[in-house]
């Protein structure tokens, strides 16, 4: 049995590598076109619960069109920098930024930034579904109406649009006048999703979105991920590593709020340059 | 613990339970069940040809050939009870003087009694207050009159020990030899002719005025003042109550000012209902001069004061019970902060926000105090709504202490008091089971 300097077994470590690299197959992807540019672009961005300074100093230029993942073992940050993105945590007081976070090269932070016109390009899904005690239909229309589109017609179009992107469609097209929440919790998340697309975002934020769900459910929001690919940036939170595999082009790690390691998913998880993320992705903590 | 001490202390809690729950549920019949017994007697009961009368009279009400039969039939009696009179009246014209004093002073009571009875004797001047214009309209209380008239109260203090003691003394045998003797069987006896008793329902009851300070009649500007008050007080605090509400869950910051207004609110709710009745004087009526003197807006407002702090406790709880979830997935699809509230927060705290609004709309319908000095009076007729800035209405509440209390024959007129009561628990218990539908019809839409 090899062993590294510091007393770890290295063939186990080559061997998960080698199942992480397995389940990345770039190949199968399809090609983006027209992404790549610099979306939202962190410079020397920290974030404050009062005192407390919960990610620290963060440099990184998240890619238009593609999938970033955030990893990091719990209570590192990620939630914290994934609600910055469209400032949600302007919600709890004490909460507060310094340095620059740009969205299209614009100060999301900025002093005549309007906070309500953000949101509205960067849509959200959280953890737990949360679709509104409406109808199926008003839970997605509830955004456009927001925006002035008051037209039946038009509303029912982009609800249909929006169902079908998040395949949705199929299941609820016979019901969308019933309470969404008599809906499954799979079901229920990819209303979500279909509630953000429904506002036309750039960026969609996906907050651990499977982490309440069954592992059907899980996969059908993850082929959702893969078809909005491409369409929109995205960035998912997620604690299950395969799934940050599968999915993403790139992936950020976290530690107690520093961004320790960004790097495309297929390097990161088959040949991170940092120690703490092998120590990571191979499970020796989380 | 170990499992037996847990088994017998769960069952000895349950048993404390449902003993209290007993007690109160008696509690409940026991005050229930005689406010309903009585007052519905005040709608069904046994009225005889002097309520018929009465309300032809006073309210037009009913068919008068039919009624003319009627007082014809009922006539034949009474004429014969009069001729009694007038022969007894001739009678003592011719006795000596000594004792014809004697009964003279016996006579008047009895003339008195036959009054109360069956209305004026024939040679009567008319009665300025029409309570003296009838005889007895319920035949529950011509039963009572009868005993007043055969039998004279008198009071036994003969042991100085205790209270003197009432007994009764037969009239018939008071005249006895004389040719009224007769008059008191005759009386007794054919009562049901002279007064043609029968089962009616009075629904007028609620929907007529009271004629004689609630002597005849029904309680409609009663319901209709209570009414005003209660809606008009909702319509001062509940829009406030929830701006209130809004402002304290969704805009305040924690701070020194907020408490101080979390406090002041809470204090508001223990105040004695009496004090803001002064209040209500003292500011509305006195400093604001809302009104000359008491009005419906002025009560309406002292009301208003008084269940505000109720209602925007439970709009505050109703909107802090709404999922977190939902505002923040409504500003993230870029939601402004004040839509969210209108489209998201306060529809999923309606229920809420409805059951506090009835149940305040309840304890407005209720309360006493307050419109003492800024709304109520005694006695008044039903005011329009163009009344309602400057006149002053009765009001349920405060006429069943009105009447309880200071009525000049209170005791004449307790299934008019009972009626009251009746109709008041009725409209407060149907505010209130209104509350209980509407918030399960909105829960429902909202669970889907
Ligand atoms: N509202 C808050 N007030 C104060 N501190 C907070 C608040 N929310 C989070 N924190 C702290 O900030 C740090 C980062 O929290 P965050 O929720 O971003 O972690 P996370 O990486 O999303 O964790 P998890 O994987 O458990 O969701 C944690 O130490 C947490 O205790
Ligand atoms: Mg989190």
């Amino acid at each position: 049995m090899q062993m590294t300097a510091d007393g770890r077994d290295t063939s186990q470590i080559e061997q998960v590598k080698t199942a992480m690299r397995d389940i990345y197959l770039p190949s199968e992807r399809k090609q983006i076109s027209g992404g790549g540019n610099p979306h939202v672009t962190a410079k020397v961005f920290s974030i404050y619960y009062g005192e407390f300074e919960a990610v620290k100093k963060v440099n990184a230029d998240v890619l238009s069109k593609y999938v970033t993942s955030i990893i990091g073992p719990s209570g590192c940050g990620k939630s914290t920098y994934l609600r910055a993105i469209n400032r949600m945590n302007d919600l709890i007081p004490g909460c507060h930024t310094t340095g620059a976070l740009l969205f299209d090269g614009e100060d999301i932070y900025g002093k005549f930034t309007d906070e309500v016109l953000l949101r509205k390009k960067i849509g959200m899904v959280f953890q737990k579904p949360n679709p509104f005690p409406k109808s199926i239909f008003d839970n997605i229309a509830y955004g456009p109406r927001l925006h002035g589109m008051n037209d039946r017609k038009q509303l029912a179009e982009v609800v249909e649009r929006s169902l079908r992107k998040a395949a949705l469609w199929d299941e609820v097209s016979d019901r969308l006048d019933r309470n969404a929440l008599g809906l499954s919790g799979g079901q229920q998340q990819r209303l979500c999703v279909a509630r953000a697309l429904a506002v036309e975002p750039e960026i969609l934020l996906l907050d651990e979105p499977t982490s309440a769900l069954d592992p059907k459910a899980t996969a059908k929001i993850e082929d959702l991920i893969q078809e909005l690919r491409g369409s929109y940036t995205i960035m998912i939170v997620t604690h299950n590593m395969q799934q940050a595999s599968r999915v993403s082009d790139y992936t950020m790690f976290f530690y107690e709020g520093v961004l320790v390691e960004y790097a495309p998913t297929a390097q990161l998880f088959t040949n991170p340059k940092d120690r703490m993320t092998e120590d990571y992705i191979t499970g020796r903590f989380s | 613990m170990n499992l037996g001490t847990r088994k017998i202390l769960d069952r000895s809690f349950s048993a404390v339970g449902i003993g209290s729950i007993a007690v109160m549920g008696i509690a409940l019949l026991i005050v229930i069940v005689p406010i309903v017994y009585n007052g519905l007697g005040a709608v069904f009961f046994t009225e005889t040809i002097e309520h018929r009368n009465m309300l032809y009279n006073e309210f037009g009400k009913g068919d008068k050939a039919e009624l003319d039969k009627e007082n014809a039939a009922a006539g034949i009696y009474r004429k014969e009870a009069y001729s009694m009179l007038s022969r007894f009246e001739a009678e003592m014209e011719t006795m000596e003087p000594v004792r014809q004093q004697e009964f003279r002073s016996k006579y008047g009571p009895v003339q008195t009694a036959l009054r109360h009875l069956i209305g004026p004797l024939p040679g009567d001047e008319e009665a300025i207050l029409t309570r003296y214009r009838y005889g007895q309209t319920r035949w529950e209380k011509a039963e009572e009159k009868l005993h007043e008239l055969l039998y004279e109260a008198k009071w036994d203090y003969s042991d100085p020990n205790s209270m003197a003691k009432e007994y009764f003394v037969s009239r018939a045998a008071e005249f006895e030899g004389t040719s009224l003797v007769r008059l008191f069987p005759y009386v007794e006896n054919n009562l049901d002719k002279m007064l043609q008793p029968r089962f009616t329902v009075y629904w007028g009851f609620l929907t007529d005025s009271s004629v004689d300070s609630h002597i005849f009649g029904g309680v409609w500007p009663e319901i209709q003042g209570t009414f005003f008050l209660a809606v008009g007080a909702m319509l001062f605090a509940f829009p406030l109550g929830v701006i209130a509400a809004i402002y304290f869950t969704e805009y305040a910051r924690d701070g020194f000012f907020t408490s101080m207004l979390r406090s002041a609110n809470s204090t508001l709710a223990g105040v004695p209902s009496i004090v803001f009745g002064l209040f209500g004087l003292a500011f509305f009526i006195n400093t604001l001069k809302v009104s000359e003197s008491k009005s419906v807006l002025a009560g309406s407002l002292t009301l208003a004061i008084m269940i505000l702090p109720t209602i925007i406790r439970a709009a505050e709880e109703a909107i802090l019970s709404v999922p977190k979830t939902y505002k923040e997935a409504s500003l993230s699809l870029g939601s402004t902060k004040w839509n969210t509230i209108m489209t998201v927060i306060l529809p999923a705290a309606l229920p809420g926000i409805l059951t506090g609004g009835v149940i305040s709309l309840g304890r407005a319908a209720g309360e006493t105090a307050p419109i003492i000095f800024t709304a109520a009076v005694s006695v008044g007729s039903a005011i329009g709504i163009a009344d309602v800035l400057s006149s002053p209405t009765p009001a349920l509440s405060w006429n069943i202490y009105n009447l309880a209390s200071e009525h000049e024959a209170a005791a004449e007129i307790r299934h008019v008091q009972y009626g009251m009561v009746l109709a008041l628990v009725s409209i407060v218990l149907l505010l209130n089971l209104s509350a209980i539908l509407l918030r399960a019809r909105i829960s429902k839409k909202l669970k889907g």
